[in-house]
């Protein structure tokens, strides 16, 4: 199957490429990118050449800006942004760890006071290199009760 | 010229630079020495305990009382809107605050501090937030070893018991690492510093040493910080082991340097044998007054532009 095949050129909007498999959907969900009725195309294990297999999302009419788009980082570190207007590339971002993350998940710790009062989650975002394990490892602090969790334990 | 920490909120420790801490220290020691019964005069603090504390806010509404100052609040969140009428404590804490012109806050949700700064029009002083910061035991702390030992600079600290656990550790800990100290971590593998804290001291540079043998660490070091361990987190037998291991009794005391002195928390149980409080190296009383001294010196610092 060709890119071009995959990849249908829409007239302006974002295609988010380069998803690892599996995680389009949470992507979908998390971030609520369906709620403002836009037309969505997603697209799930697709053959990758560097990845075996990759989804990809397609925003109709919508073109995400560079905050938007590093807050996929934590889904799709690899991934690519590409901002589509008038069926070109205007605007292509890589992923960024974004430096601090508000109101897409809920605090792991049960005792956190975010969970039940009238404020949006808040982390901080930070890596560092994993002394024990190798790579990069993601770490999430909560603002309001200050703990640091691994990216999975936040994401999952 | 207004000082630093005037109108500010004092929710967590790491909130605090090295100057802020060293000002709390030198106005503790300044209202100690000379009494300021009207720095707080036609203020009205706002006391607010939603879960029990007895040394915290005891010494809290002393610190306002000394200064002159004037208290409305409650000691049990189970009376109040919150429980009754299950108000949030985001509305409680802005009408509270609109009283009012500081709000002291005990909570047992973490966060609790944090969350009613950014809905309280005053200053929110932390008193504690469930398992994670209570900073004015750690300015008392600071206070403290800076009274028995001229300084926070190049000291050997001990810090003994449950390091896992015990939030007033990892704080003291925390803050310490600022002051170019060194650690004894002396512990029960059960009960060791959490892997993020050891990661987090050491990447500052602070020289970390593991024991879990008390006894040989005590000619080293200029500061014992002795905690409880808690039976519940043991089998019966396998506290009574390594309970005996972590209790200091005045014998041990004999290869200590002279100026070394013992601090705790309180409340003890055995950790600290009685016959320890008779020997020069005890501390921990006058460590427990001087929490009126370091809430002085915030109230006073928070509430009075030009205090210094």
């Amino acid at each position: 199957m060709s890119e071009k095949l995959q990849v249908e050129a829409i007239q302006q909007g974002t295609v988010i490429d380069h998803i690892p498999a599996g995680q389009g959907i949470r992507i979908l969900k998390r971030l609520h990118l369906e709620s403002d009725g836009k037309r969505i195309t997603v697209g799930l294990n697709l053959p990758s050449k560097n990845f075996g297999l990759k989804d990809i999302i397609k925003v109709e009419g919508r073109m995400f800006t560079e905050d938007e788009a590093h807050q996929l980082a934590l889904f799709a570190p690899d991934g690519t942004i590409n901002v589509i207007d008038d069926y070109e590339v205007v605007n292509k971002f890589t992923m960024k760890l974004p430096e601090a993350l508000e109101g897409v998940f809920d605090c792991p710790n049960s005792n956190c006071i975010s969970l039940n009062e009238p404020v949006k989650s808040f982390f901080y975002v930070s890596s560092r290199e994993d002394k024990v394990v190798g790579g990069t490892q993601v770490k999430m602090r909560c603002k309001y009760c200050e703990k640091s969790f691994n990216k999975e334990l936040v994401t999952s | 010229m207004t000082n630093p920490l005037y109108q500010k909120h004092i929710v967590s420790i790491s909130d605090l630079s090295r100057d802020e801490v060293e000002l709390i220290i030198a106005t503790a020691a300044k209202l100690k020495s000379q009494p300021a019964p009207d720095l707080l005069k036609g203020k009205v603090i706002a006391s607010c305990f939603f879960e029990a504390s007895t040394r915290t806010r005891l010494s809290f509404e002393t610190a306002v009382l000394r200064l002159g100052g004037s208290l409305v609040g409650f000691d049990d969140a189970g009376n109040t809107s919150l429980a009754k009428k299950g108000e949030t404590l985001a509305d409680s804490v802005q009408v509270i605050s609109s009283y009012t012109d500081a709000f002291i806050m005990r909570h047992p949700q973490e966060g609790a501090a944090r969350l009613a700064s950014e809905f309280s029009s005053v200053p929110v002083i932390n008193g504690g937030d469930g398992a994670n910061q209570h900073p004015t035991q750690t300015l008392l702390d600071l206070y403290t070893i800076h009274e028995s030992q001229g300084t926070l600079d190049g000291l050997k600290v001990a810090l003994v018991g449950d390091l896992k656990y015990g939030r007033t550790v990892h704080s003291l800990a925390q803050a310490l690492s600022k002051f170019d100290c060194e650690f004894y971590l002396v512990a029960p593998s059960a009960l060791a510093m959490p892997d993020y804290i050891v990661e987090e001291l050491e990447a500052k540079g602070v020289v970390l040493h593991q024991s879990d043998d008390l006894e040989a660490v005590i000619p080293e070091c200029d500061i014992i910080y002795m905690t409880r361990v808690q039976k519940e987190r043991f089998d019966q037998t396998e506290y009574m082991h390594v309970a005996s291991k972590f209790v200091l009794n005045a014998a041990m005391l004999s290869s200590a340097k002279p100026s070394m002195k013992v601090l705790h928390p309180l409340p003890r149980v055995d950790e600290i044998d009685v016959d320890v409080d008779q020997t020069p190296h005890a501390y921990y009383f006058q460590q427990a007054e001087n929490g009126v001294y370091a809430r002085e010196a915030l109230l006073a610092l928070v509430l009075n532009p030009e205090f210094e």
